[in-house]
């Protein structure tokens, strides 16, 4: 009985760490490389979710194709955004970082209820991603092995592109020491943007996969900035690893709370973070500060 | 972002006219608009609220998304109080949550200033959100989602009762806001204010003549948790209810976008900026709330890129010009 | 007597480069003590060190013979050691007598309080005054220090450390930056010092070194390579070959 219990609850939180890994860890590298705490990431993730329920629900737009309309437009806005807002404030302290994405939010928030409504969006997935599937004699639901399978993948292609392309190498340098990444000649703006929009791209392609776990709603942005960040906290800036652990252990710890002690709904998540936080302020995979 | 103050050892600390503007229209306008007082009592309220977080964000450069969590501390200790305790005496309230905000700030200050930057802007929004799920999940104390209702306030000093048309909650909300703006005045002239400005100014030269940096800092924090605390207490007890977005990540973003508005660093940019929010808001939300929130967000953005000062910045820049242009 | 400060074994790197060798040093009561070397030989890291903005990895700081090595930067202030920096460190949005009283003013403990007006604490700007009518920056008490030239700004941060009132004190290249007729202004300000002021200063110009020094510590990557009075220190072939030779061409 018990064991059935944790196989559940590692089954549903690692679906959902591996879609807040996918959402968050843009932020985790543009973070630690342009220094800026991007609170209205979620933003990206919710529009994602939007283009994705949009297209399907009402363009009877193929799922896979919705998925790739969703990481393209959020990587668009992304791009959009950070050269017209982002990029000149990289220098401009965290206030006025902060109140940018607040303002970025509060708009977000805005155009969500003006153009969907209050409610959640709703999405019917398509048959074949529907229903369970039977491994090793339990059955699980479809839909979230597709996500850990799909996300596992995911994951995969962005190490070995961040890791093992010359593109990933001028990131990390970059990441490092920044300066030194210029006066050696790599164009950082450059970087900085491209990077945005990945980030941005996979933000928006998460909170697509995600829609049956973070429901898309107005208020996402508030709602899910909290768990964002704490990933983003923990896995340490500027990496691509270490957020994923990270992620996985928020993904577990609040599934179980929510499965085992729903009286404290996630209290003990946040207690959880704020003690490691002001214990390791560099997070717990995270080597810089 | 901020002003910036060159002397404090040379200025001069008399109350200029400007400065009894704010009270002279807060009077003026309890006799104007009897109709409007519980709005106007609610922009008191919020104006001390806003003033705190200038103390910590404009005057002691800590960064901060999660105030708003000091101010539903001292709203839950006022309506618990009342509610559970029979505890009624609004000034015994207001003295007790103050007293609670300040020293949780106190201790979540210890904690949370050790670090800086983005993990100091997480920690005290976890902390934040930490408070929110308690009073949440606590239903027994704080009637979660529902709110703390069955509050009620006996008279001030026994005294003056707690009216309908709000004519006692917004004179009681003038008061306490006069005081502790005169005590925020006199302690951001003091040599501890000056001390601020040169922790804000460069943190290794303070650190190098000998300035323990982290406990004034916890000072200030908790100084303006109990100011945060005082200002909860009084929307307890002007609504004689408490809800959960008293203390929401929400409250923390607009009460930003409030000081902005007015101006960082201007003690009397809460003033200005609290006052117009929430008129506009007023005015507009109702009518239009998706509209007033992308407005806001537009706002908002428009000020981090063009006026970085807010209105007051606006009039100083303004004034600045004519000045120069008299010359001329 | 024991001296004013002492160091034993002190040791520091960062990463593979070792910037502090096993250093022992004794710095008298009342000493006028040069440190010199070549870039890069690890004199910035030694005053940090020395004045707590960095730890040692290993070795003891002693302060009229007491520990000092674990306290912070502020509480050895409060011990008695003063510095300047490298490169300006200034309150640079602040008035210049503003800047000089925030270090009198925590000094003499009054800097926490609340409910008095800075202007009103006579005493603390009285002695503010008296420092900068010593340093020749009297007329410029209200000019904010952003605005003020280069050697000027470097006095502010000779004022600075002076109002702490040390009985160490170390200066880091005070006259760095300045044109050379002004920086003799800036050393006749420190020889009017006090005579019982412990002072250590780094320099990179041999004759003002030969001029204000009675002794020399000669730091080369990390350690140091000689002692003395200056007579020895420039009669030194070693010295006179990696580090005399090179600057005097
Ligand atoms: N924080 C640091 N991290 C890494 N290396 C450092 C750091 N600070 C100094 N260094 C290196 O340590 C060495 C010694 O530096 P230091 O500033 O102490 O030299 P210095 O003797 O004061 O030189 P100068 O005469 O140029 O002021 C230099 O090679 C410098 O690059
Ligand atoms: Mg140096």
């Amino acid at each position: 009985m018990l064991l059935s219990e944790i196989v559940s609850v590692l089954f549903h939180g690692a679906a959902y760490g591996t879609i807040l890994y996918v959402i968050s860890v843009g932020l985790s590298v543009t973070m630690g490389l342009m220094g800026f705490a991007n609170l209205a990431h979620g933003v990206f993730a919710m529009a994602g979710g939007y283009t994705l329920t949009t297209l399907m629900g009402w363009y009877g737009v193929p799922f896979p194709l919705a998925l790739l309309a969703a990481f393209v437009g959020t990587a668009v806005i992304g791009l959009i955004l950070e050269r017209l807002l982002y990029s000149r404030l990289y220098d401009a302290g965290e206030l006025v970082q902060v109140l940018l994405c607040i303002g970025l939010i509060f708009i977000a928030v805005a155009l969500a209820r003006i153009g969907f409504g209050a409610q959640a969006q709703r999405v019917a997935l398509p048959g074949y991603l529907q229903g369970q599937v039977s491994i090793l004699g339990r059955d699980f639901i479809a839909y979230r092995v597709f996500i850990i399978i799909f996300s596992a993948l995911l994951i995969t292609a962005l190490w070995i592109v961040i890791e093992r392309t010359r593109w990933g190498a001028i990131v990390r340098a970059a990441v490092d020491n920044g300066r030194m990444a210029q006066s050696i000649g790599i164009n950082t703006a450059m970087v900085f943007t491209l990077t945005f929009m990945l980030g941005s791209g996979l933000a928006g392609l998460g909170g697509a996969l995600g829609v049956d776990l973070l429901s898309v709603q107005p208020t996402y942005p508030f709602e899910y900035l909290i768990y964002f960040l704490i990933v983003v906290a923990l896995g340490g800036l500027g990496t691509v690893r270490g957020p994923f652990f990270a992620a996985l252990l928020i993904g577990i710890g609040d599934t179980a709370c929510k499965y085992w002690v729903p009286e404290f709904g996630s209290f003990f998540v946040f207690l959880a973070v704020t003690v490691i936080l002001g214990l390791r302020p560099k997070g717990l995979f995270g080597t810089r500060a | 972002m901020h002003p910036h103050i060159s002397t404090f050892y040379l200025a001069s600390v008399r109350v200029r006219a400007a400065e009894l503007l704010p009270w002279i229209v807060a009077l003026a306008a309890f006799f104007l608009f009897p109709d409007f007082l519980s709005l106007g009592a609610r922009i008191l309220i919020y104006i001390l609220l806003v003033l705190s977080l200038d103390l910590v964000i404009g005057y002691a450069g800590i960064v901060t998304l999660g105030h708003a969590a000091f101010f539903g501390i001292g709203a839950y200790t006022a309506g618990i109080l009342s509610a559970h305790f029979g505890i009624k005496d609004p000034l015994l309230q207001l003295a007790a949550a103050g007293t609670v905000a300040c020293l949780v700030g106190f201790g979540t200050g210890l904690y949370v200033l050790r670090t800086s930057g983005l993990t100091l802007i997480m920690l005290t929004l976890a902390i934040s959100a930490l408070c929110l799920e308690v009073a949440n999940k606590a239903t027994s104390w704080t009637g979660g989602a529902d709110g703390l209702s069955g509050v009620t306030i006996a008279p001030i000093l026994g005294y003056f009762r707690f009216d309908l048309w709000g004519k006692t909650a917004y004179l009681y909300s003038l008061a306490v806001l006069f005081v502790v703006w005169w005590l925020v005045r006199t302690l951001l002239n003091s040599p501890f204010g000056a001390s601020l400005a040169g922790i804000r100014d460069n943190r290794t030269r303070m650190e190098g003549i000998g300035a323990l940096v982290n406990r004034r800092l916890v000072q200030v924090y908790s100084i303006s948790a109990g100011i945060a605390g005082l200002a909860g207490a009084l929307l307890t007890q002007t609504n004689q209810f408490v809800g959960l977005n008293a203390l929401g990540f929400e409250l923390s973003g607009e009460i930003l976008v409030m000081l902005v508005l007015g101006g960082v660093g201007r003690l009397y940019g809460a003033f200005i900026g609290t006052a117009a929010y929430l008129i506009a808001q007023d005015q507009l939300a109702k009518k239009f709330p998706e509209d007033w929130y992308l407005g806001v967000g537009i706002l908002l953005v428009g000020v981090t890129m063009f006026a970085r000062g807010g209105l007051l910045g606006a009039l100083d820049s303004l004034t600045a010009r004519l000045r120069r242009a008299l010359k001329l | 007597m024991t001296p004013a400060l002492e160091v034993k074994g002190l040791c520091r790197s960062f990463g593979a480069l070792i910037v502090a060798d096993h250093i022992d040093f004794q710095l008298e009561r009342g000493a006028r003590h040069a440190l010199i070397g070549p870039n890069g030989a690890g004199k910035s890291t030694f005053v940090n060190l020395l004045a707590g903005r960095l730890r040692p990895d290993a070795g003891r700081i002693l302060l009229d013979g007491q520990d000092i090595t674990r306290l912070s930067a502020a509480h050895r202030v409060k011990r008695g050691i003063g510095r300047t920096f490298q490169t300006n460190t200034l309150f640079r949005h602040l008035a210049v007598l503003d800047n000089v009283a925030l270090a009198i003013a925590e000094r003499m403990g009054v800097s926490g309080q609340l409910f008095r007006a800075a202007s009103a604490h006579q005493e603390v700007i009285e002695e503010a005054r008296a420092l900068l009518t010593m340093l020749n920056l009297m007329a410029l008490e209200k000019t904010v220090v952003r605005d003020l030239p280069y050697g000027q700004q470097r006095l502010v941060e000779i004022a600075i450390a002076l109002g702490l009132r040390p009985r160490v004190l170390i200066l880091d290249e005070p006259a760095a930056g300045v044109p050379s007729h002004e920086s003799y202004l800036i050393f006749d300000a420190i020889s009017q010092m006090p005579a019982d002021i412990a002072i250590l200063f780094i320099e990179h110009d041999m004759d003002l070194v030969f001029r204000f020094a009675r002794r020399i510590t000669v730091l080369a990557s990390g350690a140091i390579l000689m002692e003395g009075t200056p007579k020895e220190v420039e009669s030194d072939r070693k010295v006179r070959e990696i580090y005399l030779g090179e600057s005097r061409g």
